[in-house]
């Protein structure tokens, strides 16, 4: 009974978690669904997003700008692992995880800019503290004095609604369904005069912007930005889409619900491991071993022949709206 | 409006596995000219037709459009003049998209895509009309996606987008050897009434030397990576596959070719 009280507890939280994470899902989906790419980039692009926030925050920054901010670093990022598969010719997956390991250092840089040496983890001081969304904020207002519109999960459902809206329109703009049209096929649009270079470094460059705001978004709830934050991101952001396309997959066609479901696969992920840790209480040590096991799951099923489980189809990329 | 001036083309040379494709080709279309190209496989027809759209550079030679050197420009530069259409039906168009979706890709080919919507209204009722032409039905099946349909279709609207934008030279690669005899005739039809309607300056590779004497006013063959026989006018009107074949042999040399052509 205490068990679920404390779940009923969480609940708040594991929303406000699901939707930023599902933030940086949509960032992933961009790469892994649109454009056919893995993008290894975002586990070092969240901290990047987080490093960038909180360093101006602390510095008296305002918050929103902050944020802006965080999106153009994420978008750098995205352009460096651009550059690297597109320029210099190696593969995705290898330019992706060259990024990643550069912004480890990068991103301590960054966070040490005022000190002027390498700092692992950065926290708001208080005084300049006001961040969009705070888990702070969760536990102190649970007595129910704040007006709706300040609670987390109101405000980044109000972010994602935005994002989503944004990208929907973007995507079926000429630019953004050339976009689609690199990933669905290249050679087709290479022959229709498409640049799928410029698309792919446009393409990793919006995702990583995103999942660089969610991870501003991260680390304003946690009150600091931590080197290892982004550590496992592809999975939460893989396992998110998965989850996603698994359960709505058969009811979402339009554009814009495919990346409601990712969203929405972000916070049945949460609500997953939030279960599996209050309710059966399991040690949080082992939450990235389940997490890999679950991804690597649902990754193999579709590729099973859908005997042992409901057919479904390996998916073509999401090119169309 | 195409001149190939004395292009080769070497693959993985230094190697084992060095092919020389292309060893000095030399071509001229005036504006209007429907050529048909043939020759046994590995002539390197594909490798001539690749080169003039860009999918990779030539090592030594100068390819010019409309008078305007392309020999550097990256292919989807070269696109903006070019039409093309594969032999794979798969591979000119995008199986994931709707079908006016493909057609607004190719609407904009060699134009600047900006943040305007992707498909007017306007252009919707422009191509169910298009569409219509085909006679395959697709006009209403616009929104449906393009992977839905048959090898035939998908050549059929591949070739729609390849001319929708009238292009200054229109490159087919086999683009009927993957179809059934009924479908490939009728895709064939539907690219003769295409390239007539808009006196398009074509290039057509086929594997078929009755289509190849057939369509268009000037035939080409080509043997190991050169044009061997060139035939136009009057003299391709009254050509005959027996012709064509004693041609062959002796452009390449030998009798043993002759049935490597024929087979092919
Ligand atoms: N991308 C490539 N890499 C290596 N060899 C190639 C490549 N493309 C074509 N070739 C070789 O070049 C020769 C000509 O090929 P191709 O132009 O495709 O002939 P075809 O006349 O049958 O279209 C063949 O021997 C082929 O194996
Ligand atoms: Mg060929």
């Amino acid at each position: 009974m205490e068990r679920l009280l404390n779940f009923g507890n969480a609940l708040p939280g594991v929303l406000s978690l699901g939707l930023i994470w599902g933030i940086m899902a949509i960032g992933l989906f961009i790469t892994y669904k649109i454009l056919e790419l893995s993008d290894l980039t975002v586990d070092g692009s969240f901290c990047t997003g987080g490093a960038v926030c909180i360093v101006m925050m602390a510095m008296g920054q305002p918050t929103w700008l902050a944020m802006v901010c965080a999106f153009l670093a994420g978008m750098l990022t995205g352009a460096v692992t651009g550059f690297l598969h597109t320029t210099c010719k190696i593969p995705a997956i290898l330019a992706g995880i060259l990024t990643q390991l550069g912004l480890w250092t990068i991103n301590m840089i960054i966070m040490g800019i005022e000190k002027g040496e390498l700092v692992s983890t950065l926290t708001i001081p208080a005084r300049n503290s006001k961040p969009l969304v705070s888990a702070m904020f969760l536990k102190t207002a649970l007595n129910g004095t704040k007006p709706v519109y300040m609670y987390p999960p109101f405000v980044l459902v109000v972010i994602t609604a935005c994002i989503i809206g944004l990208l929907y329109w973007f995507f079926g703009t000429e630019r953004g369904a050339s976009i689609r049209a690199t990933g669905a096929n290249e050679h087709m649009a290479r022959a229709q005069g498409i640049n799928t270079n410029a698309n792919k470094m446009l393409g990793l460059m919006l995702a990583n912007g995103l999942v660089a705001l969610s991870g501003s978004l991260f680390a304003q709830y946690n009150g600091n930005s931590e080197i290892n934050m982004g550590r496992g991101a592809i999975v939460i952001g893989l396992a998110a889409i998965i989850i996603g396309d698994v359960l709505f997959g058969k009811l979402f066609k339009n554009f814009a619900l495919k990346l409601l479901a990712v969203s929405f696969g972000a916070i049945v992920y949460y609500l997953v491991i939030q279960a599996v840790l209050t309710l059966l209480q399991v040690d949080s040590q082992y939450l990235k071993l389940m997490s890999a096991a679950i991804v690597a799951i649902f990754l193999t099923v579709p590729n099973l022949g859908g005997h042992s489980f409901k057919k479904h189809k390996k998916e073509a990329p999401v090119c169309s709206k | 409006m195409l001149e190939i001036i004395d292009i080769h083309k070497t693959f993985n040379a230094g190697t084992i596995n060095e092919k020389r494709a292309l060893q000095g080709v030399s071509l001229h279309l005036k504006p209007g000219d429907f050529v048909t190209v043939i020759g046994g496989n590995g002539a390197g027809k594909s490798t001539l037709m690749n080169s003039v759209s860009g999918a990779y550079p030539v090592d030594e030679g100068k390819i010019l459009i409309d008078g305007v050197d392309v020999t550097h420009l990256p292919e989807h530069k070269r696109a903006q003049y070019i039409g093309r259409v594969f032999q794979d039906p798969m591979m000119g168009t995008a199986a994931t998209m709707q079908i006016e979706e493909n057609l607004a890709l190719a609407a904009r080919r060699g134009k600047i895509r900006t943040l305007r919507t992707g498909i007017t209204k306007k252009e919707r009722a422009l191509y169910k009309e298009q569409l219509a032409t085909l006679g395959l039905g697709l006009e209403d099946r616009m929104t449906a996606k393009v992977g839905l349909l048959s090898g035939g279709q998908r050549q059929a609207l591949t070739l729609l987008m390849a001319t929708l934008q009238k292009p200054k030279l229109l490159l087919l690669d086999e683009h009927t050897a993957a179809l059934d005899p009924k479908t490939a005739a009728k895709v064939l039809e539907t690219t003769q009434r295409i390239v007539e309607r808009d006196n398009l300056t074509t290039l057509m590779i086929t594997h078929n030397m009755r289509d190849a004497i057939t369509y268009g006013n000037r035939l080409i063959m080509m043997y190991d990576g050169r044009i061997v026989v060139d035939v136009s006018g009057e003299e391709k009107k009254k050509l005959t596959v027996e012709q064509l074949l004693s041609l062959f042999s002796k452009a390449s040399g030998s009798d043993e070719v002759n049935d490597k052509l024929l087979l092919s």
